[in-house]
């Protein structure tokens, strides 16, 4: 079927028919897993039109910033400073990763025991399906796990790498190695854009993307009442969408719909009778567009009210410190944020456990669901010591481990069932 | 204590291999049946109610979800494997803490608390290494009827070690023991022992504590049993109709609980 934006995707060197196989695949999937729900906020429309427009309307927009000699940087991981993008005058998209379609295209070049998150985002480029890959002036790396930092290697044949070390430890000269890779990142940026990354460009960088976290982070105090005012995949979506969406319309969409939700909790409503099991999503980033989890749960008499992930809290949960003024004090500020992500990659890495502990009890969260990728050792590794931390909470926990097929449901499916029959009956 | 009299209530176990029915008055078991699954478990469910006074249906086992969008003129309700064999076998042995179920496709060890709920429980992921099927693969290999695999196990006179859990893998592995000459009956014991081995690692998972329960299908195999008892060291209960605690323990459910299950739940949300 001819579309407006086919000139726009064969410039863009996409393979047009395997594309439209994805928009088919994903507009089947959107409509079972997200039009079906009942009672939806008003302010989701604005969400289901941007993910309706994923490969249309927002990759118009990139293009015609990118007439106007705006770069485009994209990244896979939440430890790529956005402030720094945007105050180079830069866009920065997340790539998402969260499909399987281009798994055949990725194991001719990866090995097969490789998690789906990095087969999905070599898979896509090598087989031309995303048009986000295919905008980027710069696709920014990072040395997290060990299969990403060689996946990048070969990434690197296909697209243009940059790749920032990520430390390992959190002790003071990890610390001094990660202001390093900051300042060698924006140097990286300014020579990429041709702009120089001033102090007032930087500040309001800081308070854009500040704006956007907090505005993520009023969703999800909001959405911890009960009844639930909004559905676990639904606020998982708003939360996918937030990685490559316009920041300023985003932050100011969200904020109507958290409006909203107000409205909804003043009135009592929820999405399913209080009485309902809350559970809460620990682990790896579910990308869009894997709904799998998220929907196998809520269509197991469950409701999720958060998700300690990097598409979850993981990302929204810490602000940069806007009170410094120089362009080093803001430097400083934004390298002390981000070394405050609880990633698995980490050793070690208590705080995260911490956190999940903390969470689960200020959501009053009935258990968590552990969610790891196959072929994903640090959270893998990690999940046994979470169960160790939550169960010395008293708060059970599920760990599920799988990929994006659709082949294992119907086992999970009674996995997490029985999950939940035993928090209900128990 | 709520009433358990009143009409009676059927459970019915849907797996893979076979399909359990009990009917139950109270927790009187009234009548029960069997069939096997064949390919279209529907025609078999609907010949195994056939004749019974109509009653509330609860649905386990991983055809549950086909009997609740099927049989809507019935009132179905459905729980997992998991709840039903953990019911089940608490309602047989009070106190039971450990319950084992090794059905035809699936695994499951499931750990009890004093009061007989669920704590914990652990199941095989996709694939079928280590269940019944395994079995069921490896004694037409050899073979072997699999109603005596387990005892023909047992007439091994030395222990080998069977490396692969993959049953395409297994069976390669046994092939080539054969062709060296081993025995048929050692084989048979190094494939039970390998079932056992992985049974052991989820059952450690969830932690095991005396008694223990072995159920499901698999539970038939007296070497299976033997083996656990060995690695385990303790006793292992198998129940006279190891097959029918899951039926038996959906139909106890839905005497018991009244309160929504998961399905019920989610059709109301
Ligand atoms: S889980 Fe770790 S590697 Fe993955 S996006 Fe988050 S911080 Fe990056
Ligand atoms: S999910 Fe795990 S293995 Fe995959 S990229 Fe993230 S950290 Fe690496």
């Amino acid at each position: 079927m001819p579309t407006p934006y086919d000139k726009m995707w064969n410039e863009l060197n996409l393979d047009l028919a395997a594309h439209e196989g994805l928009l088919q695949v994903l507009g089947k999937f959107y409509g079972d897993i997200y039009l079906t729900q009942e009672g939806r906020l008003k302010g989701m429309e604005y969400l289901d039109f941007v993910l309706s427009e994923v490969h249309g309307l927002r990759i118009k927009e990139l293009q015609e910033a990118k007439a106007q000699g705006k770069k485009v940087i994209g990244t896979f991981c939440v430890f790529v400073p956005e402030e720094l993008s945007l105050a180079a005058d830069a866009i920065q998209v997340g790539l998402c990763a969260g499909a399987e379609i281009g798994k055949e295209a990725a194991e001719k070049v990866l090995p097969r025991n490789t998690c789906a998150l990095i087969k999905s985002f070599v898979g896509f480029k090598i087989a031309r399906l995303c048009p986000y890959i295919e905008s980027c002036d710069l696709v920014v790396g990072e040395t997290t796990c060990d299969g990403k930092k060689k996946a990048y290697e070969i990434f690197a044949d296909y697209a243009p790498v940059y790749v920032m070390e990520i430390p390992q430890m959190k002790q003071a000269c990890d610390r001094d190695l990660w202001k390093a890779e900051i300042m060698r990142f924006k140097a990286e940026l300014e020579r990429v854009t041709g702009n120089t990354i001033t102090a007032a460009r930087l500040k309001e960088a800081i308070k854009l993307v500040n704006a956007r976290r907090a505005v993520l982070q009023r969703l999800n105090r909001l959405r911890a009442v009960a009844p639930a005012p909004i559905s676990g995949r639904d606020a998982l979506l708003i939360n996918q969408i937030s990685f490559y969406d316009d920041p300023v319309r985003f932050t100011q969409k969200i904020g109507e719909l958290c409006d909203e939700l107000e409205q909804k909790i003043k009135a009592g409503q929820g999405v399913a009778p209080a009485a309902t099991p809350r559970l809460m999503l620990s682990g790896c980033p579910m990308a869009v567009p894997n709904w799998k989890l998220p929907f196998v749960v809520e269509s197991s008499g469950a409701v999720i009210v958060g998700e300690e992930s990097c598409i979850g809290a993981r990302n929204t949960r810490d602000l940069v410190d806007e009170s410094g003024d120089t362009l080093e004090a803001m430097l400083e500020a934004i390298a002390l944020r981000y070394m405050r992500i609880d990633c698995a990659c980490f050793t070690p890495n208590t705080e995260r456990l911490e956190h999940i502990v903390d969470m689960a009890r200020d959501l009053k969260a009935d258990g968590v669901i552990h969610y790891g990728l196959s072929f994903c050792q640090p959270y893998a590794i990690e999940a046994f010591k979470v169960e160790k931390a939550l169960t010395a909470a008293g708060i059970p926990m599920l760990s599920i481990e799988t990929d994006y097929s659709m082949e294992d449901v119907e086992q999970l499916k009674t996995r997490v069932e029985a999950f939940v029959e035993m928090l209900h009956l128990g | 204590m709520p009433s358990l009299d009143g009409p009676g209530i059927i459970g019915l176990d849907i797996g893979s291999r076979s399909i359990e029915l009990v009917l139950l008055e109270g927790t009187q078991v009234v009548y029960q049946a069997k069939l096997p699954t064949t390919f279209d478990p529907l025609a078999q469910c609907r010949r195994l109610l056939e004749g019974l006074p109509p009653a509330r249906i609860v649905a386990t086992g991983y055809g549950r979800k086909l009997l609740l969008e099927n049989l809507k003129h019935h009132r179905v309700t459905a729980i997992t494997e998991i709840q039903a064999y953990a019911s089940g076998a608490h309602h047989l042995y009070p106190g039971v803490r450990t319950v084992l179920d090794i059905g035809g496709q699936d695994t499951k060890a499931i750990s009890l608390s004093e009061a007989g709920k669920v704590a914990k429980f652990e199941m095989n992921d996709r694939c079928a290494a280590g269940t019944g099927k395994f079995l069921e693969f490896m004694a037409t290999a050899l073979q072997v009827p699999l109603e005596d695999f387990g005892g023909f196990a047992l007439t091994a006179d030395r222990r080998i070690q069977i490396n692969s859990m993959c049953t395409v893998f297994a069976e390669s592995e046994a092939t080539s023991l054969m062709a060296r000459g081993e025995r048929p009956a050692n084989i048979a014991l190094g494939l039970h022992l390998a079932i056992v081995q992985r049974t052991l690692a989820m059952l450690r998972r969830v932690g095991v504590v005396a008694p223990v329960l072995f159920a499901g299908g698999v539970a038939h195999n007296p070497c299976v049993q033997t083996m656990l008892e060995e690695h385990l060291g303790m006793p292992v209960i198998v129940p006279d109709q190891p097959d029918l605690v899951g039926a038996l323990g959906a139909a106890l459910h839905g005497g018991r609980s009244r309160r929504p299950t998961q399905t019920e739940t989610a059709a109301a949300s």
